[in-house]
């Protein structure tokens, strides 16, 4: 650093080094690789039970368990902004003499000594030949600059001077994306809604926080459907919903996986399905001691008397997961069985082993005949205001890699000399600003154009 | 002839290709190098032909897909993604030299899809997530840039094996001027570069139209983003610090090992949304 700068000098100076780009990158490579190792965002058991004591203070100190919104790396990310603003400010200026010069010059001295500089001889050129050259270069090239020398006739042309803007537009992407980041983490939410089958609610949950947020508009779920392979593997699945606003019904949409419905800057999404309690089921109840079936609806809640005087069998509701001595049995049905004697004590029917409870050996048996299954579906609610600002960066980003990446500001120089017999030594040369090789294969094709003509 | 029986064709054919490459260099005999490119095109053909039939296999299975939804599935895309870029740098560059050190990456990535023995080759059906046109596009802008990396890591070896001073006997000698290695590492990065940027930006795009956030962070995303960031400092260390040489191969190198863990490691040792491929 100089000596006699200023404070706001020495920032600047800082901001605007490619040497801080490139550490803040490492930086941010690095760090990242954290996240990918380390459980993100469990809870404070998880922490415990995996890393112990003194990394979880640790975890805890440098924001670990929420690394990528943690402040050193916010940080880092806001450097890396300064930093991009600043350099390209400090080189713009010079660019844009670059790109807008007074007065498009140039040197004469340096084409003739460039090592992709190429000859070739016309024999018999006729007339117009330096002014065929001229055109050619016109169509191919651009605007071109001629001049007379002593000895020769040179020619210079140029294209793609505004591709030298390219990466400024790359480096604004970058920008447009991390505000629109910024943006939707400020005003957007991310939050989960389950819904029954026939249930309504206005309330999701935000994703991390638990809290719970008010959408605007009511969802009913009418109907859910899940369609499955032959493997057993999930197909499809999608969700009927309606949408209320002010108690009344505003439309009706089929949302699936990939097809969200987006309403009023709110995005519905389909992300996941459950069983849930079905209303009422129909089960035989056996007699076993002479085997005589009574077929019966019964409701979830509902109390029946058995055809045994004094007994009475209470549905109690639907568990998802059966426990049978270690062993998940599925999807069961559970109920209170009570005695004349009051004695009361619970069963459990699993839905896939329909006779599961002849086992037991009492006076009665259950058998599960027929039930409505029915779903819950799991919805994604999230708002995101700034989701354009991300698309456009989107956008840019790929046109400013193409531009920079692909294109590129190329001069050529073409001498012409009369040589003895009439005949012209013509040479040919360029320069440009990236991919120099590709520059040599142009100069040769040009030459084999040139000497067609 | 069905998908299978093409794929393992192209195996060996990219083997014979690989073979011929090194052949040419081992012995100095352009001819070799000739016979390889022409192998590797074949292979290619044959390699176009094998994918193509998966897909139709696959609508007749009922499934429908394009053939990107499993590993066995992308490695065998990943193949196809370096045989064409590298058919297309020899055209154009007309230095067959280099196949040598491109060709035995075409091979590698497909036998390790038909000979590892944990590698399902199954048309398996579409998880409800992947069922969405963006399918097509993402996996083919990523492999694209995957398959531009590779590539350059392929160059980058050649600055390790090039002597500073080889005398016209050696059979380094053969190899492109340093000056023309650093210009094609520069182009198969700046092409990886550009299609690793559209493949996350689709990637993103889809997310967001399939579970309501454009980045969630997971393994996949994140890796992905690193090997970005590695690649964008090869750029500024290039272009604006004027590194070259072996110091910027380093550079090259240690992203390509990023893409490869981006690639294998996230599906194998990290877990996450992408855990399918």
């Amino acid at each position: 650093m100089k000596k006699n700068q200023t404070i706001p000098e020495q920032i600047w100076q800082f901001f605007c080094s490619v040497k801080l780009t490139v550490y803040t990158l490492v930086l941010l490579a690095g760090t990242s690789i954290i996240g990918t190792v380390i459980l993100q965002n469990g809870s404070k058991q998880e922490y415990l039970r995996l890393y112990g004591d003194t990394f979880y203070n640790l975890i805890k100190i440098f924001n670990i368990d929420d690394m990528y919104h943690a402040w050193w790396f916010l940080l880092l990310l806001a450097i890396l902004c300064i930093n991009l603003v600043v350099c390209s400010i400090e080189r713009l200026s010079i660019t844009w003499k670059i790109i807008f010069p007074k007065k498009i010059k140039f040197n004469k001295e340096r084409f003739r000594k460039l090592k992709n500089l190429q000859m070739f001889t016309v024999d018999n050129p006729g007339e117009s030949q330096t002014d065929t050259y001229e055109t050619f270069l016109s169509k191919t090239v651009g605007k071109v600059l001629k001049e007379e020398t002593e000895n020769s006739i040179v020619m210079y042309a140029e294209k793609g001077r505004w591709t030298r803007f390219g990466v400024y537009v790359i480096h604004s992407s970058i920008l447009l994306l991390l505000i629109g980041a910024l943006i939707g983490s400020v005003f957007g939410f991310k939050a989960n809604l389950q819904l029954d089958e026939g249930e309504t609610s206005d309330t999701a949950f935000m994703v991390k926080k638990r809290m719970p947020v008010n959408i605007g508009f009511s969802i009913r779920c009418n109907d859910f459907d899940v369609k499955f392979y032959d493997t057993g593997a999930p197909e499809e699945f999608k969700s009927n919903l309606t949408i209320i606003e002010n108690g009344k019904e505003s439309f009706t949409e089929d949302i699936l996986v990939n097809h969200p419905l987006r309403y009023k800057g709110i995005n519905i999404f389909q992300s996941s399905y459950g069983t849930a309690q079905p209303d009422s089921v129909i089960m035989d109840i056996i007699k076993l001691s002479d085997k005589t079936v009574t077929s019966q609806s019964i409701k979830i809640g509902q109390e029946i008397q058995l055809p045994e005087d004094q007994v009475s069998f209470k549905l109690d509701g639907f568990i998802p997961h059966f426990d049978f001595r270690g062993h998940n049995l599925g999807e069961a049905f559970v109920g209170t069985i009570t005695q004349k004697d009051a004695k009361s004590f619970q069963i459990a029917l699993p839905t896939k082993f329909p006779t599961f409870d002849k086992m037991r050996k009492g006076t009665f048996a259950f058998v599960i005949k027929e039930f409505e299954q029915k779903y819950y579906t799991g919805l994604q609610i999230t708002k995101d205001p700034g989701i354009w600002y991300v698309y456009s960066g989107f956008i840019l980003m790929i046109i400013g890699c193409w531009i920079t990446f692909f294109m590129s500001h190329q001069s050529y120089f073409v001498e012409i000399k009369k040589g003895e017999n009439k005949v012209l030594n013509v040479s040919i040369s360029g320069t440009t600003n990236r991919n120099s090789q590709a520059m040599k294969l142009k100069i040769k094709k040009m030459v084999l154009k040139l000497k067609d003509k | 002839m069905n998908s299978s029986l093409a794929l393992s064709s192209a195996t060996f054919i990219y083997a014979l290709a690989s073979i011929f490459y090194i052949g040419s260099f081992a012995f100095k005999k352009q001819i070799f190098a000739k016979a390889g490119l022409i192998v590797l095109i074949i292979g290619f053909l044959i390699n176009t032909l094998g994918i193509i039939l998966r897909w139709i296999e696959s609508y007749q299975m009922g499934y429908g897909h394009a053939p990107f939804a499993n590993m066995y599935e992308s490695l065998v895309f990943f193949s196809w993604t370096v045989a064409i870029l590298y058919i297309f740098v020899e055209l154009k560059y007309k230095e067959s030299i280099i196949g040598v050190f491109a060709s035995p990456l075409v091979f590698l990535a497909i036998a390790y899809a038909s000979l590892s023995p944990d590698m399902s080759s199954k048309i398996t059906p579409l998880i409800p997530a992947l069922k969405s046109n963006w399918l097509i596009a993402h996996v083919i802008t990523c492999f694209l840039g995957y398959a531009g990396f590779a590539v350059a890591f392929g160059f980058s070896i050649m600055y390790f094996v090039k002597p500073k001073n080889s005398d016209a006997t050696s059979i380094f000698a053969k190899l492109p001027s340093l000056e023309l290695i650093d210009e094609l590492t520069y182009q198969m990065v700046v092409f990886g570069f550009l299609f690793l940027t559209i493949g996350i930006i689709t990637g993103a795009v889809w997310a967001n139209s399939a579970w309501g956030t454009y980045w969630s962070w997971d393994p996949k995303e994140t890796w992905s983003l690193i090997t970005w960031f590695v690649y964008a400092i090869f750029m500024h260390l290039r272009m604006m610090k004027g590194w070259y040489g072996k110091n910027l191969a380093w550079v090259s190198i240690l992203g390509f090992l990023a893409v490869m863990f981006t690639y294998f490691g996230v599906n194998y040792v990290l877990s996450g949304l992408h855990s399918y491929a």
